[in-house]
């Protein structure tokens, strides 16, 4: 699904990321694991489009992201890729479903009450699409990230340190959202995470070192 | 979902610092549109007024206050002028039409107005009820104030001495409404209007009663005395129903007059029954004069002035000077409505610049979420616009209405209030002051917001 070949970045001098060679087949679910200051952020954002590295060849989906530029990659990014930051950032001003619509209209896909109904149901939250962020606690604003994140049925669903600050059952029910939407979106799955625990919840695992000590 | 519902989104999320955005703006455009409404309303209706009149023509004195008072009834006349003069004036080649008035005397604060049909047909009044006055002391109302005052046709009313209320009354000479003029939207709405010869009747009777107060009033108000001969006996002389219109009369009578016999010659008690004789006597106020041809604009007012007891006044070049004056104040109003259309714009930047330091990870997931930094800026600019609309839109609604109320809070402008039922091409101005207020406020948080850095916001967030 995505293939990377000789990816390098850096800040100023020092390196903070270097990866000769990663492939991933469409559909599958991979840990993406690390210390933090491993550079695993960066690399979701490498593979999202959002950061361009210092050296290297992003292909996703069979797209070689060198190629996009500007608002094309933005556009490529809404319809391709799915983020779950860590810090979620639901907006704020919009209530649960208008987050989604927001997610379908800034990939322009047309808005689709039903589809979006029908994933809050699907990850739990179906009779809270009216609240807004504040209104939810953290494991509902969890789902809804998610749900926001698949709502486009992206290839390629990239989730940052979806489990930092849950207990292990609610670590488990996230991952396991997770694995599910991923599942119902035929999208490869990337979660990026220094938690322990997640490592037997993924079949792939690939792990970064730390280059370089409190990179940026 | 789009960018304007994203927009409205924010806005609604700050309310306060919205509404009080929205409000300054508001408070701007507003005063800036009213005294635009208002200050074009007046030219208009200066100019509107003025239409057809060339001249006016009258005692020497301040020409503006001649114009005030000959054709807006706004102020006192300078003074009187002899008939004959004006009479003169009819025969000059130059001059299309010569309409005289004689004023002085008011009936609960509308002026009476003696003068000839010409002045009615002037203004395109015609009667609604009844006809024009045919015989002295025969009266018509202007629609104004057969409304206001309840007269109708039939009813007889009294006049008082002097422009305002309060004046000595002339009770022994009332008036008789024998018609009502419909509305025009001109001054004419707001007078009384009669036959000269009434006006002078009336100061005939009351020299004859009350000569000490009249004289009094007289030199308290400065004011115009129309009637000079002062005889008891005139009454029964001018009465005669069978006397032709005055404007008739005076056209017939013109030619057969001697020269003018200048205002001093109060010796009508030996003429009784002499009424042309009479004429050249009497003094009107002034005189409204069409000219005849373009070049007697060049020749006549040099000519009227150089006469020793006229003077002549141009309507153009008074009220001109009058909007002058005018607009010094305007000026200053709209500096002080510039002022808070900057202020309100100052305070978009900040509220702006504040919300974009809260919302730049909004920003940067949509930007992760596929949006353009095109898009991101869009929303900011939209969000500015909106809330510039709002304000504008809620400025200029209150600025008409104002207008269109401002009867209510300026009495003396009340005619004004007219002005707010018309968009003036100034207020495209005002639009667009409004929108370039909202944008230039967003020009920094939107620079900001292009330049944002998606994935460090995202991973410091």
């Amino acid at each position: 699904m995505f293939s990377l070949r000789g990816i390098e970045h850096r800040y100023g001098a020092s390196t903070v990321l270097d990866v000769a060679a990663w492939d991933a087949a469409p559909g599958e679910h991979w840990l993406l694991a690390g210390a933090s200051g491993s550079g695993k952020s960066t690399l979701l954002h490498i593979l999202a489009g959002l950061t361009t590295p210092t050296a290297g060849t992003v292909i996703v989906g069979g797209t070689d992201l060198a190629t996009l530029t500007g608002s094309a990659r933005d556009h490529w990014r809404g319809r391709t890729v799915g983020l779950v930051p860590q810090r979620l950032h639901l907006v704020g001003a919009l209530d649960v479903r208008d987050n989604l619509r927001l997610a379908q209209y800034l990939a322009g896909e047309p808005d689709g009450p039903e589809r979006i109904q029908g994933l809050l149901e699907s990850v739990g939250i179906g009779d809270l699409g009216h609240r807004y962020p504040r209104e939810l606690s953290q494991g509902q604003a969890q789902r809804a990230a998610v749900a926001r994140a698949v709502v486009n049925r992206p290839a390629l669903l990239l989730a940052d340190e979806p489990t930092a600050n849950l207990d292990d059952a609610h670590a488990a029910a996230a991952l396991e959202l997770l694995r599910a939407q991923a599942l119902g979106a035929g999208a490869t799955l990337v979660v990026a995470s220094h938690d322990a625990r997640v490592r037997s919840l993924l079949p792939h695992v690939r792990a970064l070192p730390v280059l370089v000590e409190a990179a940026a | 979902m789009n960018l304007a519902r994203l927009a409205f989104a924010y806005a609604r999320r700050r309310p306060l610092a919205t509404l009080l955005n929205v409000l300054l703006l508001a408070v701007g455009v507003a005063t800036i549109a009213l005294v635009i409404l208002l200050a074009r309303e007046l030219e208009t209706r200066l100019a509107r007024e003025a239409a057809g009149i060339d001249l006016v023509v009258g005692a020497k004195g301040s020409p503006l206050q001649l114009i005030l008072a000959g054709i807006y009834h706004a102020d006192v006349p300078p003074g009187n002028v002899p008939l004959a003069a004006i009479e003169d004036l009819r025969r000059n080649p130059l001059v299309r039409e010569v309409i005289p008035l004689a004023l002085g005397d008011s009936f609960r604060g509308w002026r009476i107005v003696g003068t000839e049909p010409a002045f009615v047909a002037h203004y395109g009044a015609v009667p609604i009820a009844g006809a024009l006055w045919a015989a002295p002391m025969e009266a018509v109302l202007g629609s104004e104030v057969a409304r206001a005052s309840g007269l109708a046709v039939g009813s007889t009313f009294t006049g008082s001495h002097g422009l305002a209320e309060g004046g000595g009354e002339h009770g022994q000479t009332p008036y008789r409404v024998v018609g009502v003029l419909a509305p025009t939207g001109f001054v004419v709405d707001r007078l009384v209007l009669t036959g000269i010869e009434s006006v002078w009747e009336v100061h005939e009777a009351h020299h004859g009663d009350a000569a000490d107060v009249h004289a009094e009033e007289a030199r308290a108000r400065r004011g115009p005395e129309t009637a000079v001969p002062a005889t008891a006996a005139a009454p029964t002389k001018a009465a005669s129903p069978s006397k032709p219109p005055p404007h008739n009369g005076s056209r017939e009578q013109a030619p057969r007059e001697p020269a003018a016999r200048g205002r001093v010659a109060p010796d009508a008690a030996g003429h009784d029954d002499d009424r042309d004789h009479d004429r050249n006597g009497r003094e009107v106020t002034l005189a409204l004069v069409g000219y005849a041809t373009p070049l007697a604009a060049v020749a006549l007012p040099r000519a009227i002035n150089a006469q020793t007891a006229l003077q002549a006044a141009s309507p153009a070049y008074e009220t001109a000077r009058l909007l002058t004056v005018f607009g010094v104040g305007a000026d200053v109003i709209r500096g002080f409505a510039l002022l808070l259309i900057g202020a309100s714009a100052l305070g978009l930047f900040v509220a702006l610049t504040q919300a974009l330091d809260e919302r730049r990870y909004d920003l940067a997931i949509m930007r992760a979420l596929g949006a353009t930094r095109s898009k991101v800026v869009g929303v900011l600019l939209l969000e500015s616009v909106f809330l510039a609309a709002f304000g504008l839109a809620g400025g200029l609604v209150a600025a008409h209405l104002l207008a269109a109320s401002i009867g209510s809070w300026l009495p003396a402008a009340a005619p004004l209030a007219t002005g707010a039922r018309v968009w003036r091409a100034e207020e495209w101005g005002v639009v667009a002051l409004a929108l370039a207020a909202g944008i230039l406020a967003t020009l920094v948080p939107a620079w900001r917001a292009y330049r944002l850095d998606v994935a460090a916001t995202l991973a410091d967030g």
